[in-house]
């Protein structure tokens, strides 16, 4: 995968997002506005209780023009479509771009956890990974975000002021120097930008 | 960039000293998750780097003991995804209802949780006592957790919950009496039971099973790995045998899949082929 990175000449080959609460508000803004031939696979990690089957895949798939569904395990990356993590479960990137999953402890009393993904991700991405910090009322993120960076990926943060909750923006922006703080408008053209065919 | 390629060259010399020295066998492991945990190990050993820690590692073998027991530990529920205890208990069940004897492989055991929830459930469908169970894992402190049945008495008012939406015929409080600071679970539901360390890993079949839970373990594998550990299962199983998988693995991928059918497809419950 990082030979593959690197020969893309910077060209990103995913998106990651994390967001908590507000979380659907703001997805579907972004989400819905991605066209059906977008070239990125963009995996996203929501925190939502355990226990229960996830709605969200249901709610996006009805809102979005790309295929949504939920992570599973060693399940291959592909591109233009959007993976959720699901409930209970960690999800991770593999290196050779598939997805697996971990039962491993909660981080920042979540499961699954944004920085578990997006540090995964930066792992097996390096430069060519685009990391989106949404609204949220804690600091899961940050540290991932920081490690997408320090890959030499793209960071984009939802400006505090316009986000739900903006402790986990804040969070991110703190943590992560090079991230640019973006409306939700802003978010959506780097992204469109970002896997334009 | 350069520094992290440095890191996965040392990743993957600490896994193959680990192997050598004390034969657990990581380097097949998924590798963001493995790397994960071994980051983790390396902070509470207090040194900076892989190859420090390789070195304490194969010097220090009760350091090593430790890092072995983290790396390998799990933790489940009694009666976790209460759907597919009760698909189990509705479609699995009138299946080995017809069996004279049966043999059930809790593959990947952990402390326990699994294994009682099992052993209750056969208890309540009156196959118990044609049952011969086997709970294996390769962390020792898991099997022998496994084996003294106590569990913190916190945890009961979910677990009894997962019981009740699994299909429990009694009351999950039948099972246990409190003491020693837990929930002791009644000695009795591991009569028939085998605990016994063994690595789906390195190891080999042993017995013919009706019946192979695995749930949740085979996520830490890679797909080489995995195919390994389902080969071993396909080999377990007698012709219609069953095996259950946790709610986000599946078979798809695996170059096995032709040896199974789905049977319950949303549960990832598995029938081993006829022919």
């Amino acid at each position: 995968m990082s030979e593959q990175s690197q020969s893309a000449g910077g060209a990103p080959n995913a998106v990651v997002i994390g967001a908590s609460a507000g979380a659907i508000q703001a997805l579907l803004h972004i989400l819905p506005a991605l066209p059906e031939d977008y070239t990125l696979p963009v995996l996203i990690v929501v925190h939502v209780p355990a226990g229960r089957r996830s709605e969200l895949t249901a709610l996006f798939a009805a809102k979005c023009r790309l295929p949504v569904a939920e992570g599973e395990d060693k399940e291959p990356i592909l591109p233009g479509t959007v993976t959720f993590a699901p409930p209970d479960y960690h999800m991770l990137v593999e290196p050779g771009g598939t997805i697996s999953l971990s039962r491993d402890e909660q981080v920042f009393f979540s499961r699954p956890s944004i920085d578990v993904l997006f540090e995964s991700a930066a792992d097996a991405y390096g430069p060519a990974l685009v990391g989106v910090v949404l609204t949220g009322a804690n600091e899961d993120g940050a540290q991932g975000l920081a490690a997408v960076a320090q890959a030499g990926g793209v960071t984009l943060v939802q400006d505090p002021a316009s986000a739900y909750a903006r402790a986990m923006p804040e969070a991110a922006l703190k943590a992560c120097r090079a991230a640019r703080r973006m409306s939700l408008d802003g978010i959506v053209a780097a992204l469109l930008a970002a896997g334009r065919r | 960039m350069e520094d992290e390629k440095i890191e996965d060259i040392e990743i993957r010399l600490l896994l193959e000293a680990l192997y050598r020295r004390y034969h657990y066998d990581f380097r097949n492991y998924a590798q963001a998750s493995i790397k994960r945990r071994l980051r983790q190990a390396r902070d509470r050993q207090g040194v900076a780097t892989y190859s420090a820690l390789q070195d304490k590692l194969l010097h220090d073998p009760a350091a090593a003991a430790g890092v072995l027991r983290f790396l390998t530990v799990q933790v489940s529920d009694f009666f976790r995804d209460p759907s597919y205890f009760k698909a189990i208990r509705e479609t699995v069940v009138p299946h080995l209802k017809t069996y004279p004897s049966l043999k059930v492989w809790i593959a990947g055991c952990s402390a326990g949780e699994e294994l009682h929830s099992f052993a209750i459930l056969f208890r309540e469908e009156g196959l118990e006592d044609r049952t011969l169970f086997y709970a294996t894992d390769i962390n020792q402190d898991a099997l022998e957790a496994a084996s003294r049945g106590i569990y913190p008495l916190d945890r009961m008012k979910a677990f009894t919950e997962n019981y009740r939406l699994a299909g429990g015929k009694a009351s999950l409080s039948d099972y246990y009496s409190t003491g020693y600071g837990g929930a002791v679970f009644d000695k009795s539901l591991r009569d028939r039971v085998v605990f016994s360390d063994h690595s789906l890993v390195t190891d080999a079949v042993f017995s013919e099973m009706q019946l192979i839970s695995c749930r949740n373990v085979m996520i830490y594998f890679d797909r080489d790995l995995q195919d390994r550990a389902v080969g071993l299962f396909r080999d377990s199983l007698g012709r219609g045998g069953f095996l259950g998988l946790g709610s986000k693995e599946t078979l798809r991928f695996s170059e096995h899949v032709g040896a199974f059918s789905e049977f319950v497809r949303e549960e990832k419950i598995y029938q081993r082929r006829q022919a």
